[in-house]
């Protein structure tokens, strides 16, 4: 019987021949990844009684969950992280003017297929889109691995998800995946390895591949992977000339599960508070009131989201009592926006454009909500209090349902302004 | 290892932003005021009146969401001395593991458990007491255990590297 891509790769980097799913395996990262925590995570390194990062080549730092700082504890904190890297010549550091770490490692050339990533963000399952082995880890685990470059892993188990049929007008990648974990739950793949597959994903850019593997975590997942192919080989000469190798599950592999997943007749889906599986199609939710509109985030704030959404948004003016903010997703990302005039049709519509970053995604800055409020976002959760506020409400859909419903003030559907 | 507590029960999908709220993830860096906002948002009155070695029962999923080791560390430190579930989700289980607190997946205890009542868990011999009779649980694997009974994985890790310099 043939091997899944987690077997594989998990034997290729604990350094043995085969391994088997449920085992437990030490292995070493190829990549690890921290963000605003560093300094946390530097704190615990410095308790294990070490001086010196073992292998500073691996380690990535974007900051990007609270910048540029918004108090002097958030400054301090940044203060800390930057002695650290200097202290340990770390030289794969981004300061507040890079973006979101999702988007700044795959951009910077950081991620290639068949390594191992890990980060200290629940979000580093996005990296399975290049076909890495990517998972997120806590704090204690980085400093852990900063000391002894290694960790032990449980080998998971697969379910392939068959992606199939033709997607509609209207229906983006952020709505297949919204369906997928309204179906199977916030716990329907924990601690599985989830394989994204089939024509719909062959036919998909990177970016609707980020975001699918994005969200994998959402309904528990240890990592998302989409098998690289051409888009991908294309998509990384341009950002590396690192070599790799690409690991793929054999033919003959049997998934613990297969899922057909045919997503021709879907309409734009909405995860309704405040869960992110308690997903709806907009036809029950419309008319919802919404009082700020959010594009961005490592799910949705690349190139692609913010295009679509100036093509909605297009010489039109948003609701008067709606605050629409648009974070582009990386500097390089802003750049491109700018450049091709995204930004001005964004702008001219009444958006906020805010700089690159996490953003009010996680309540910490630029966009808390108020109690009662309720914020329709691209985001990636919308549990209770995530944005700042237990007494408000988030929704979750795509850029294109965002930009649409900030015209009108309250969720509508995206496919009555295509016709 | 054996511990004895009193029971707060909840239910499926307790995520980590209800546990310890996002806003709090970087500005808050002592534990003992980590402890004073947990579950803040899905129980006000728990941080009031917690004591330590309370255990913590709930359904599925406990602890979705981020990676931040807060969620594990803001309850070890609000007193907290086992959570026992039908599951865990995978960050939190790790992190709860690397900060020393003990976890439990057992439906069966949990069906049969009510909040308030007095519970006993030996962990090396899989077994919980409760009102309702004894539940058996596979005890956690030795590695695992090890991390535990270090006292969490930094203590752990400092343990292993002077081993390994000794030898």
């Amino acid at each position: 019987m043939g091997k899944t891509f987690a077997e594989k790769i998990l034997a290729l980097k604990s350094g043995r021949e085969s391994v088997i799913t449920g085992e437990i395996v030490t292995v070493s990262p190829d990549v690890v990844m921290s963000h605003d925590n560093t300094a946390a995570i530097a704190k615990k390194f410095k308790q294990i009684g070490i001086n010196k990062v073992k292998h500073p080549e691996k380690i990535v730092i974007p900051l990007d969950h609270c910048v540029p700082a918004a108090t002097e504890k958030y400054a301090t904190n940044h203060k800390e992280i930057r002695e650290f890297i200097q202290e340990q010549k770390i030289e794969n550091f981004y300061d507040i003017n890079t973006g979101v770490c999702h988007q700044v490692l795959p951009e910077k050339g950081h991620i290639i297929p068949g390594t191992l990533v890990l980060g200290a963000d629940s979000h580093t399952t996005t990296y399975g889109a290049f076909g890495a082995f990517s998972a997120g880890i806590g704090r204690s685990e980085v400093a852990s691995i900063w000391a002894t470059d290694e960790i032990w892993l449980r080998v998971p188990e697969t379910i392939k998800i068959n992606i199939k049929g033709e997607i509609p007008p209207g229906i983006y990648p952020k709505d297949i995946i919204l369906h997928i974990i309204g179906d199977l739950g916030a716990d329907g793949a924990l601690y599985k390895a989830v394989e994204f597959s089939g024509k719909v994903i062959r036919e998909m850019n990177i970016g609707g591949r980020m975001t699918l593997c994005n969200m994998a975590v959402e309904m528990g997942a240890k990592i998302g992977y989409v098998e690289p192919d051409e888009t991908t080989i294309q998509w990384l000469a341009a950002r590396t000339n690192k070599k790799y190798e690409i690991i793929k599950s054999d033919a003959d592999t049997e998934y613990e599960k297969t899922i057909d997943c045919d997503i021709s007749d879907l309409e734009p889906q909405i995860a309704c508070p405040h869960t992110v599986d308690n997903v709806k199609p907009v036809s029950e939710v419309v008319g919802t009131r919404i009082d700020q509109a959010l594009i961005g985030t490592c799910t949705n704030g690349r190139l692609e989201d913010l295009k679509i959404a100036s093509e909605i948004l297009r010489g039109k003016k948003i609701y008067n009592r709606v605050r629409l903010l648009v974070f582009p997703a990386s500097m390089e990302v802003f750049a491109q926006a700018m450049e091709t005039g995204i930004l001005q049709e964004l702008v001219k519509s009444g958006a906020v454009i805010m700089n690159p970053g996490c953003g009010p995604c996680l309540g910490a800055h630029e966009g808390a909500l108020a109690p009662g409020e309720v914020c329709l976002s691209t985001a990636n959760r919308n549990f209770k209090g995530r944005m700042g506020c237990k007494e408000a409400e988030v929704y979750l859909a795509s850029p294109a349902t965002v930009a649409i419903s900030s015209l009108y003030g309250e969720i509508t559907d995206v496919r009555g302004d295509l016709k | 290892m054996s511990i004895k507590g009193k029971v707060w029960k909840y239910g499926d999908d307790v995520n980590t932003d209800v546990i310890f709220p996002g806003k709090y993830t970087y500005t808050i860096t002592d534990p003992k005021e980590m402890a004073t906002h947990a579950l803040e948002d899905l129980d006000p009155k728990f941080t009031k009146e917690v004591e330590k070695e309370d255990i913590i029962v709930a359904g599925r999923n406990f602890g979705c969401g981020s990676s931040r080791e807060q969620a594990a560390t803001c309850l070890k430190y609000a007193g907290v001395g086992a959570i026992v579930t039908e599951s865990f989700a995978r960050i939190f289980f790790r992190n709860a593991i690397n900060q020393g607190l003990p976890l439990v997946q057992c439906k069966e205890a949990v069906e049969n458990i009510s909040s308030g009542e007095t519970i006993t868990i030996d962990f090396e011999k899989g077994k919980l007491s409760c009102k309702k009779g004894v539940f058996n649980f596979p005890p956690l694997p030795e590695s695992v255990l090890g991390i535990l009974k270090d006292g969490g994985l930094i203590p752990h890790t400092k343990k292993m590297l002077k081993i390994k310099e000794g030898e």
